[in-house]
């Protein structure tokens, strides 16, 4: 049996989902990062999927610009976390709490 | 034809006084330019309104609007920059720059050497401004323009002496209580907007075609009750009626030619000068009206008991000015909208003069207790007493005054607070009941009016012995407004003479009456009953306020012991009434600590301890099961990530199984 | 290849860019012209910005056709994907006038807080830029990057104090939480194609329409969802608001007005194009969810403010009960209720971006004096910048004749014509209740006894302008709101 689109987004679905909760659950902000990047990835797996299935270029397109703004949002980001590390020497984010209430 | 194109002149003196007075009056210093700026920035107004005023008088035609340009339009709705010139707001414009401008000279004396006296006569200016957009604007929004303006100067000028605590928080108080009342208006005016609109293709705020149109929303109709109860709710805010009234006598805290100038002359009298704009639509809705009567004669009443147990003589007054507004609303909610316009114009008159006269007290006390060094307060009327000799002319003024208020024959306030008792007892709105009411009301008032007379002018000399010496008459910048201002309480009455002694004295007309009679001709309730029982009842409630200044006069004067005597007997009663039934605390328990209580739930409760507390707590709990698991450990980001989260799910099950 | 060859045919039409074309340029230029800019001098760079926004304001303007957005006259360019039209020209001069207020009262702050730094004036024009795609944006590609490209020069200009704690925690808070949001908002866009199998927001609408059984397709009601989240976020809503009062106390004062105001109406700007045009099929599903969303929104933003002593954080919170309001106009989702919307967000940067321009003078270094306390006496020490603020809390009150009145005027009417009046009136008990953190500020500005004499307070001129600007704006808009208000109807769809 070959793989249709449904398992494809089912997979998707997944990895999005593990994104998510790793979000959630991690405290390591590079690891957290990491999770977003895996969200974002699920949803090009969707969109390449989906750009088979319906047999336009749309969603792949859309994959290469969703790519170029991860690693461009991936090098502000972790440029914000050394500034933060060289501050507070730590990574965590529970050690992001000076702003509350 | 007469031409009625500078209209707008009447606001922009004010506000160019308010702007440059605000802006250069640091550099000015001179009190003299400043205060002469200021009062003639409002006297030319004066002087535009009465052009104005004899003009309408002449006019055949009575109805006049000035569009200035389009201000705002929304779909079919057009609203201008308008003003409307009728006979109602001819009056008012009237009686507000002309004891604007009394007050404003006034000011000059009783303000001298304070701190600030560029601001103070900006804010009045600014006041002023605000009051004239609310009384000559020619539909709700430029109304409530000026309906907003006035909440807004009248909290800086009470919060004038900002060092006091207890003035910021007067400010503080009447700029909210009056927003529960303005909301009240809003609402009132979405919901007339909106029907008027949608169920009827009349998309206006303008008061002309308002009450064209009114008779499409059906007399008795359900919206014209709820719209008209929602006016009134905003009525009572800047009135001070019941419930709302708790604000104004704090508000005494300003300034006095302020108290004067707003909180009895002018600015409290916004609500039934609405009322009296939108009477048409309050014609149609009975059920309306009935509230209104009653809730004016409850505060007339309930008002007037308060004003009894008052040592602060502004305070009385305060008191007194609910209560003289409560008497107001009995006269609209029973149609006499004539009556209740003339009784806020003798009102603004005689009470204008009372509280001048009181400030004129205040500052000969506070000037004589300073020389002592005495900290005793100047505004306590046990503090005074035998004042007479030594402040003439105060004396004379206030006391023609207070006669003026308790209604004896030939005084201004006989005239109009008859008037409304007769309507209260004979108009088919009224009953013997809201007669009867008002009538108590009357004796009562005559009874603290005098009180506070003899307290203050009268009896023994309680001040202190060093400080006496140095009490004296004002200047004549403060006493000419008072002269001018007790003549009016006096002569102001003979306008409005009732027809029934209008026609014993050989058909003299009521000429206030068949002045409005353009604007409330309509809707004006027609008392029913014999000449006979309306004299009876005038010799009534005469009778009441004759009592009432002898009770006073036995108690305070002849027999001084007796108050003393009367607390002792009666505790209870008089410290309930002295702490003023209550209210404030009663409202500190029903609605305002609960407000404070829910807003600090959401913001610690909620925030802190619900969302916290389940991510939070859910990891500390899991944490106490095993330590190794770090599986839900929060920060706040995960907070924020949870929430967000949460709400996701939500809204996707939203759209997915609603 | 056939492919390829197709898009490389496709119109380039550089008219349908050309505002964010200039910006952009203007801002790499003057990236090279910091680098050779001796180090700590960077007021130039605050001219040449300015400059920049002043000629991107004319090509805007030039844009504009009188004959309303609806006859299609506009510009459009990229195989269909970014089209100028009077709403982008509308919302272009709304973000304009943010960054210029923005850069006029940044450069003395800078040198305050001893961080004068060029580079921060090339990032506003690109977070610009940004926002011009969002709202030019007619396809759901243009509308992400412009949303990726304004994100993360914010994410940099809300750490931009490196050194700051604060700052840090804001940026790296903005960071995680935006990025985290974007996942939605993509994964959104990815069914939504999945359903249509096109980005193109007018194309969604007409496959929609022309589908009915695509609109109770779970993949359509999930993504409509997912994809509300990413919008949702940036304008702030509740209950993905949590982000905005941490980020904007810490950011630095200007960008916390900039954010404010700019963003919040780009953010707007694509979410209108997108449901209204695009899911206009799925309105009843959207408005009933909005109807919702407004009022909490609302609820949270003034009810958590009133017990906020850190003035930017109490605006914060008033910012987020500001969304709620506009949000009331989406709901209503008729003429008046979207063109009010346009005028509340340009009534919204006047008054807003003047509040926090004064909150840029009172601040000491560090601003940790920007407190109730802080202020108290304030206005008679600094009787301008007293009156000044008055006037903005005025109008963030929405008392008349500001254009905070206006404003609500409009969103409320048009809630009211749509015949959701009890939404109108939760607007108005709402704004009661702003009332008293607003007036509080006044309180103890004018009545409590000076703590201080505020003898820091520099009246520079970039500040005061952007004062004097914000306070001409909000009485226009106040006293004769008619011109705009039609400008605003005719850049509706």
């Amino acid at each position: 049996m070959s793989p249709t689109v449904y398992h494809y987004l089912t997979l998707s679905a997944i990895l999005f989902s593990m994104g998510t909760i790793g979000v959630l659950t991690r405290r390591n902000a590079i690891v957290i990062f990491m999770c977003i990047e895996l969200m974002l990835n699920a949803v090009n797996l969707s969109f390449i999927a989906l750009s088979r299935h319906l047999g336009n270029l749309d969603g792949q397109i859309f994959v290469f610009f969703v790519m170029a703004v991860a690693a461009a949002e991936a090098a502000v980001g972790l440029a914000l976390m050394i500034t933060f590390f060289r501050n507070r020497e730590s990574i965590e984010v529970d050690d992001i709490n000076l702003l509350k209430w | 034809m007469y031409s009625y194109d500078y209209l707008w002149l009447i606001p922009f003196f004010p506000l160019l006084g308010a702007i440059i007075n605000g802006f250069l009056g640091k550099k000015i210093k001179s009190e003299k330019v400043i205060g002469g700026l200021g009062t003639l920035a409002i006297a030319g107004s004066f002087a535009v309104s009465c052009f104005y005023f004899f003009q309408l008088l002449n006019d055949p035609q009575k109805v006049h609007q000035q569009v200035i340009g389009s201000w705002m339009s929304v779909g079919r709705l057009q609203v201008d920059w308008g003003f409307l010139l009728d006979p109602l707001s001819a009056l008012m414009i009237l009686i507000v720059s002309g004891v604007g401008s009394l007050i404003h000279l006034y000011s000059i004396g009783y303000m001298h050497g304070e701190e600030g006296f560029y601001r103070f006569f900006s804010y009045l200016n600014l006041f002023c401004f605000s009051m004239l957009m609310l009384v000559l604007g020619n539909n709700a929004l430029v109304m409530f323009i000026g309906w907003e303006g006035v909440g807004l100067c009248s909290y800086l000028l009470i919060g004038y002496y900002f060092h006091k605590k207890s003035a910021g928080d007067a400010a503080k108080k009447a700029f909210v209580v009056n927003r529960v009342g303005d909301f009240g208006f809003l609402l009132g005016l979405f919901l007339l907007f909106w029907t008027l609109g949608s169920d009827h293709g009349v998309w206006t705020l303008n008061f002309v075609e308002i009450a064209a149109n009114a008779h499409l929303l059906g007399a008795g109709s359900a919206v014209v009750t709820i719209v008209t109860l929602c006016f009134f709710i905003g009525a009572t805010g800047k009135s001070a009626q019941i419930p709302l009234y708790t604000w104004l006598p704090d508000a005494m805290e300003g300034p006095t030619p302020v108290s004067a100038l707003i909180h009895a002359a002018t600015m409290v009298t916004a609500g039934v000068y609405m009322i009296g704009r939108m009477n048409v639509l309050f014609f149609m809705a009975p059920s309306t009206m009935m509230v209104v009567a009653i809730v004016g004669a409850a505060t007339a009443l309930f008002a007037a008991t308060i004003g009894l147990a008052q040592n602060d003589i502004k305070r009385v007054l305060a008191y007194s000015t609910v209560s003289q507004l409560g008497y107001m609303f009995l006269a609209m909610g029973v149609g006499a909208f004539t009556a209740g316009i003339f009784h806020l114009m003798t009102h603004a008159f005689f009470k204008a003069c009372l509280f001048l006269g009181s400030g004129s007290v205040i500052h000969a006390m506070h000037h004589g207790l300073h020389h002592a060094h005495s900290h005793d307060d100047p505004q306590d009327m046990r503090n005074m007493g035998g004042l007479r000799k030594k402040m003439p002319i105060t004396y004379i003024t206030f006391l023609v005054s207070a006669i003026a208020i308790a209604g004896i024959p030939g005084f201004s306030a006989f005239f109009s607070k008859d008037e409304i008792l007769w309507f209260a007892f004979a108009s088919p709105q009224g009953s013997p009941w809201l007669w009867a009411v008002g009538a108590c009301a009357a004796g009562l008032t005559a009874f603290y009016m005098f009180r506070l007379v003899h307290m203050t002018f009268h009896g023994a000399q309680r001040t202190a012995a060093k400080a006496r010496d140095h009490i004296h008459e004002s200047p004549l910048v403060i006493t000419i407004p008072l002269m001018v201002l007790g003549l009016l309480a006096v002569v102001g009455g003979y306008v409005g003479i009732p027809h029934v002694i209008g026609n014993a004295l050989g058909h003299i007309p009521n000429y206030l009456d068949n002045f409005l009679h353009p604007v409330f001709g309509a809707t004006q309730a027609q008392a029913h009953g014999a000449a006979s029982t309306e004299v009876s009842l005038m010799v009534v409630s005469v009778a009441l306020a004759v009592i009432g200044i002898l009770l006073a006069s036995w108690m305070y004067l002849w027999q001084p012991e007796l108050p003393g005597k009367f607390v002792a007997n009666f505790k209870g009663a008089y410290r309930t009434i002295h702490n003023k039934w209550y209210v404030d605390e009663i409202y500190d328990a029903m609605f305002i600590n609960p407000t404070k209580r829910l807003g600090t739930f959401l913001w610690k409760g909620f925030d802190v301890q619900v969302i916290d507390g389940i991510v939070n707590g859910t990891g500390k709990v899991i944490n106490a099961f095993s330590k190794g698991l770090r599986f839900t450990q929060s920060g706040f980001v995960h907070n924020y990530a949870m929430t967000m989260v949460v709400g996701m799910v939500v809204i996707v099950a939203f759209f997915l199984f609603r | 290849m056939e492919n390829l060859a197709q898009i490389a045919m496709q119109d380039v039409n550089f008219g349908a860019i050309m505002p964010s074309l200039v910006l952009v340029c203007f801002g790499m230029a003057l990236l090279l012209v910091t680098v050779f800019s001796p180090r700590g001098k960077t007021t130039h760079v605050a001219y040449l910005s300015i400059l920049a926004l002043v000629v991107t304001g004319i090509v805007s303007l030039a844009t504009w056709t009188p004959a309303g957005s609806l006859v299609g006259n506009w510009q459009e360019g990229f195989g269909g994907s970014v089209r100028l039209d009077n709403f982008a020209t509308f919302f272009n001069i709304v973000f304009l006038i943010a960054a210029g207020l923005t850069i006029l009262m940044s450069d003395d702050y800078l040198k305050r807080e001893e961080y004068p730094i060029g580079e921060y004036y090339p990032l506003i024009l690109f977070t610009t830029a940004g926002a011009m795609w969002m709202a030019s944006g007619t396809d759901l590609m243009t509308i992400f990057l412009g949303l990726e490209v304004l994100s993360i020069s914010l994410y940099v200009l809300a750490g931009f104090f490196r050194r700051q704690e604060r700052s840090n925690e804001a940026g790296l808070k903005y960071f995680l939480l935006g990025a985290f949001s974007t996942g939605f908002l993509l994964y959104g866009i990815a069914l939504i194609y999945g359903v249509t199998g096109t980005t193109k927001v007018a194309l969604i609408g007409e496959i929609l329409a022309n589908n009915p059984s695509l609109l109770t397709n779970t993949m359509t009601l999930a993504g409509m969802g997912l994809m509300s989240i990413g919008f949702l976020f940036k304008i702030a809503a509740a209950p993905f608001h949590m982000w905005t009062p941490d980020v904007y106390q810490g950011a630095p004062t200007p960008i916390t007005a900039f954010m404010s105001a700019g963003p919040k109406a780009a953010a707007f700007a694509a979410f209108l194009r997108v449901f209204v045009i695009g899911l206009a099929g799925l309105q009843d599903q959207w408005t009933s969810l909005l109807w919702i969303l407004a009022v909490l929104t609302m609820i949270v933003g003034n009810v958590v403010a009133i017990y906020q002593t850190n003035l930017k954080r109490m605006l914060a919170y008033s910012s987020i009960a500001h969304a709620g309001y506009a949000l009331v106009g989406m709901v209503a989702a008729n003429a008046i209720g979207l063109s009010g919307i346009l005028f509340y967000m340009l009534a919204y940067t006047f008054m807003n971006l003047g509040a926090f321009a004064i909150l840029v003078l009172a601040g000491k270094k560090g601003e940790d004096n920007l407190t109730l306390d802080g202020f108290a006496g304030f206005g008679f020490k600094r009787p301008f910048l007293g009156v000044a603020m008055s006037i903005f809390l005025l109008s963030l009150m929405g008392i008349p004749p500001t254009a905070g009145f206006t404003a609500k005027f409009y969103i409320f009417a048009g809630a009211v014509e749509a015949g959701y009046i009890w939404l109108a009136i939760i607007g108005v008990l709402n704004s009661a209740v702003s009332l008293y953190y607003y007036l509080r500020v006044m309180v103890y500005m004018y009545f409590r006894d000076p703590a201080e004499d505020y003898g820091w307070v520099k009246m520079h001129a970039g500040a005061v302008l952007s004062i004097v600007v914000a306070i001409i704006g909000v009485f226009y808009l106040g006293i004769i709101p008619g011109a705009v208000m039609e400008f605003a109807k005719l850049a509706i769809f």
